[in-house]
């Protein structure tokens, strides 16, 4: 693009413009808009949230303002960016020359990614990294860029700078890269800060302490930003003023507390509804189905029941696991030895019961989609007891673990990758059917198939449809009528809803409910998300580093937490009511490593009873097994 | 890396030994070499055996290979049937030239290959892309042995450039080493393509975009060392495949290499001489792959602390 056009802003003006602005991608004639006549505008020092789900059209927003849309075969059609730099006048940046758009870039305006682990370059030092953007903008010697490199290393809380400066990104974890990554954002003193979903593939208490780096060097630096998220707790606890994004097109604009209080846009106030608010259970023993509100031919409509889930039934369980130990080799000398171990799973004892649901909640690492692996046969444990309906996994013969394959189900977190491309739907919910020789007629199995796709919400014709003429949240319901196909007792979810908008996650969360009413099915649902968790479960296993620290019924373990854990994990998840005070709570440290050298084993920590069915782990145990 | 260098040059030994017993075995059922020195039929039995013991070949299979093994340790080869030199002398001849002819190659297509394959990656779906690579694919299609026949007759006898065979002057390798990289960057291209394409599309390219850095700077320093594996990984594949195509090369243009001493000692059934060159050959293709494991921990910080 040529023709740098210079426009007059004001003084007191707003710091970024965007006008009408339009980006399409493919071929003129069949050219797709992914944003439609987009206006906003960002004050200085002030935090605009743009909000939207998959297909908002909210990330390529973001990339445009900087016309990094010229990157990714995207087009601005219409529309302008006025921008406002330190010095000179304000520059519209669709129309700006290259050179001036790289002099921005980085300098006045700098972006933050999503994926941390992927956003550093590999091959590149942390402190190369940083500097590279010092030298480039501000002529410093590589010298003097390191040691300013370092300064911001420190300023983003990164322990131990000097030496961070030389590590490679893949030697830290997903938390200290996006600090690294914000280091090299404010490495110029932008004016502006894009941050798009920058902590969306973090763990909550790590997703905390981003938040509130972000928030500080905010105030402290007069930055800027538009946050990109499609996280209302999020916006809650981030911005000043939100534009809702929905189908490419901006639908609502307005201050953060007048969006959460009197939504006007139906999508806005369908999104509001679907989002899971943790302490709205609060006071209620058992979990509960709320209707949610959909939009369909661009109006709202309430769809679904109230239904307290009152479908456990405490007399027998159906699965106990006593004292499971699951453990991985890692590290091996050169002649084979086993160094090191990651003790994925330590002594972990639970039941679940007809009926119920128990969610494991923990973080990366902490152990327990190992579980749900191991339940599944999928990975053999190293010790400890599962009995299945009384009866012991280990002593049961081939033919009898086959049949548990059959009583014990999995839903994948990624319905993308868990239906085979290549194969219609039908077949895939079919195959269950068809591998424990349930049925024999080709006629009957059609018939099953198409009465599981109409119990998930799908229709009867889809079978014969491909995984990729469907939605994420449909596809999901394809793996739950998959999962349903051999009329399984227990179901185990590991994070099946984490990956989904949050209106279509809260149509499967009650999906999965009416389903468990039905068929009286039991969950172990796998999560980090403790708002679902909320809503869904009867019971609340809490793990961290391989082990249980809390488990007891949802409302005791979120109305009365009693680990310290457990204390942390609930107090960093934002809430998505911009009325309650920001958590000043401080959340510091990374998640330990569950990898240790052999022969330091980790130390058990005993569990006691708080209130009936209510255990805890003793801290003090902990404390001394991670000294 | 100490300890998986050490695992590789272990692996290594284990290769070359196999190369060398295997070739050794095969050679001896191809024929009889006395019966290739003399010329079948005016001899008898008697002068037959006399030659073949002469040879040393009435020995057991398991001593002559032993011996031929414990020739190895100190240089030694043998000397070859056809007029006793020594095999060690004949090979170091012969590699120099071969080695040349293979590094040139392999550089020029290098050279070739990474700024196209990055230009075609950064237009793709687009004319620059299409054309190289539709250029590639003709490249790819044409057998060596005919382009080499084709650049002799268009270069040497019609326009009468180059001379057409041996090895006189600095003229005398640009067709051979023109032959095998044209068809080398043929593959190149594409694999620096497709490496690039995959490389283009990660997170960290838009970062390095998003801090202002120039085109150039992104391709070349950000994005061309990540695509640098796979591209490593198939040049060590490759060299195994390049020697084969310079047996053909060499025989072509007359060039005096270790392709042309190996096929001259098929032929005679010279089973010293070609023990030795295809031993020495092997020990490259080894040599070269370790080459490349080595060379993987330096571009890529990953493997060096596995």
């Amino acid at each position: 693009m040529s023709g740098e056009t210079v426009k007059h802003v004001p003084v007191g003006e707003p710091l970024l413009s965007v006008r009408s602005l339009s980006v399409e991608f493919g071929s003129a004639e069949g050219a797709f808009r992914a944003v439609k006549n987009v206006s906003f505008d960002v004050q200085p020092g002030k935090t605009l949230a743009v909000v939207g789900e998959s297909g908002s059209g909210k990330s390529v927003t973001s990339l445009a303002i900087m016309r990094l849309t010229d990157y990714t075969g995207g087009r601005i059609s219409s529309g302008e960016v006025l921008f406002r730099p330190s010095k000179g006048q304000a520059l519209d940046l669709v129309h700006a020359a290259d050179t001036s758009l790289r002099s921005i870039r980085g300098n006045e305006i700098a972006m933050i990614f999503q994926e941390p682990m992927t956003s550093l370059n590999p091959v590149f030092t942390v402190g190369n990294q940083i500097a590279e953007t010092l030298v480039l903008h501000e002529g410093l010697s590589a010298r003097e860029a390191l040691a300013r490199a370092e300064a911001l290393l420190e300023k983003v809380r990164l322990p131990d700078a000097k030496k961070l400066l030389d590590r490679y990104p893949h030697q830290l974890s997903g938390g200290m890269r996006q600090r690294v990554m914000i280091a090299m954002a404010l490495a110029c003193n932008p004016k502006l800060l894009i941050a798009d979903e920058p902590t969306t593939a973090l763990d909550v208490t790590i997703q905390a302490q981003i938040l509130n780096i972000i928030r500080d060097l905010q105030q402290e630096m007069g930055t800027a930003v538009i946050f990109i998220t499609h996280d209302m707790g999020v916006v809650a606890e981030m911005a000043d003023d939100v534009v809702v994004m929905w189908k490419g097109e901006k639908v609502e604009e307005a201050p953060v507390r007048e969006i959460f209080a009197a939504p006007k846009h139906p999508y806005t106030r369908a999104l509001l509804s679907a989002v899971p608010r943790l302490g709205s259970m609060t006071g209620q023993p058992l979990p509960k189905r709320t209707p949610v509100i959909v939009i369909e031919d661009g109006a709202p409509k309430e769809v679904g029941e109230t239904h307290v889930q009152d479908t456990a039934d405490y007399a027998k369980p159906i699965l106990q696991v006593d004292k499971m130990t699951t453990r991985f080799d890692v590290g091996k000398t050169f002649f084979g030895r086993v160094t090191h171990r990651v003790h994925a799973v330590e002594e972990v004892s639970f039941d679940i019961y007809p009926g119920e649901t128990l969610a494991l909640v923990g973080e990366s690492g902490s152990g327990k989609s190992t579980i749900g692996r191991t339940l599944q046969q999928l990975i053999e444990p190293t010790g400890g007891t599962v009995r299945f309906d009384g009866h012991d996994m280990g002593s049961m013969s081939s033919a009898e673990r086959r049949r548990l394959k059959q009583e014990i189900q999995y839903i994948f977190q990624d319905p993308f990758a868990s239906l085979d491309p290549r194969h219609t739907i039908g077949f895939s919910v079919a195959e269950p059917i068809v591998v424990h020789n349930l049925l024999q007629d080709r006629k009957a199995i059609d018939r099953r198939v198409q009465e599981l796709l109409d119990q998930v919400g799908l229709l009867p014709q889809h079978a014969k449809r491909y995984p990729h003429e469907f939605s994420g949240g449909q596809r999901q319901r394809v793996c739950i009528a998959r999962a349903l196909a051999s009329n399984p007792k227990l179901i185990i979810a590991d994070e099946s809803v984490s990956a989904l908008d949050v209106s279509i996650q809260a149509q499967i969360v009650n999906l999965l409910m009416e389903l468990q009413q039905q068929k009286d099915l039991s969950y172990l649902f796998i999560t980090h998300d403790m708002a679902v968790v909320e809503k869904i479960s009867h019971r609340v296993a809490v793990m961290y580093l391989g082990q249980i620290v809390e488990i007891g019924t949802r409302q005791a373990v979120f109305e009365n937490p009693q680990h310290s854990y457990t204390r942390k994990l609930l107090a960093a998840v934002p809430i998505a009511d911009p009325a309650r005070e920001r958590a000043k709570r401080l959340i510091e440290g990374e998640i330990p490593s569950a990898v240790r050298p052999v022969g330091q084993e980790p130390l058990i920590h005993r569990m006691r009873e708080v209130e009936p069915g209510h255990w805890v782990a003793i801290e003090a145990d902990l404390l001394r097994g991670a000294a | 890396m100490a300890g998986f260098i050490l695992k590789r040059l272990l692996q290594a030994i284990f290769v070359v030994l196999a190369v060398t017993l295997i070739v050794s075995f095969a050679i001896r059922l191809s024929g009889d070499p006395a019966i290739m020195l003399t010329g079948a039929g005016s001899v008898t039995e008697q002068d037959l055996q006399n030659i073949r013991k002469a040879l040393g070949l009435d020995r057991p299979f398991a001593v002559q290979y032993l011996g031929f093994l414990k020739g190895i340790f100190v240089g030694d080869f043998g000397r070859s049937f056809m007029g006793g030199t020594p095999v060690s002398l004949l090979i170091s001849k012969a590699l120099p030239a071969t080695l040349l002819l293979a590094f040139t190659s392999l550089l020029t297509s290098i050279v070739l290959s990474v700024p196209l394959g990055i230009y075609a990656a950064v237009n793709r779906g687009r004319w620059p892309d299409q054309l190289v690579r539709v250029i590639s694919l003709v490249g790819l299609s044409f057998p060596n042995f005919w382009l080499a026949i084709m650049m002799v007759l268009f270069f040497s006898i019609t326009l009468g450039l180059l001379p057409p065979s041996g090895m006189e002057g600095p003229e005398s390798f640009i067709m051979p080493a023109l032959t095998m990289a044209i068809i080398l960057t043929a593959t190149n291209v594409r694999l620096v393509r497709t490496s690039m394409l995959e490389t283009l599309s990660q997170q960290y390219i838009m970062v390095a975009r998003s801090k202002g850095l120039k085109d150039r700077v992104v391709l070349y320093k950000h994005a061309l060392r990540n695509s640098a594996i796979p591209l490593v990984t198939y040049i060590g594949l490759q060299f195994g495949g390049l020697i084969g195509g310079i047996v053909i090369v060499e025989r072509v243009f007359n060039w005096p290499g270790m392709g042309t001493l190996a096929f001259d000692a098929i032929s005679a059934r010279d089973y010293p001489v070609l023990q030795g060159s295809i031993t020495v050959l092997a020990l490259f293709i080894v040599l070269i792959n370790l080459l490349v494991d080595i060379a993987y921990g330096l571009i890529d910080p990953r493997i060096r602390t596995e």
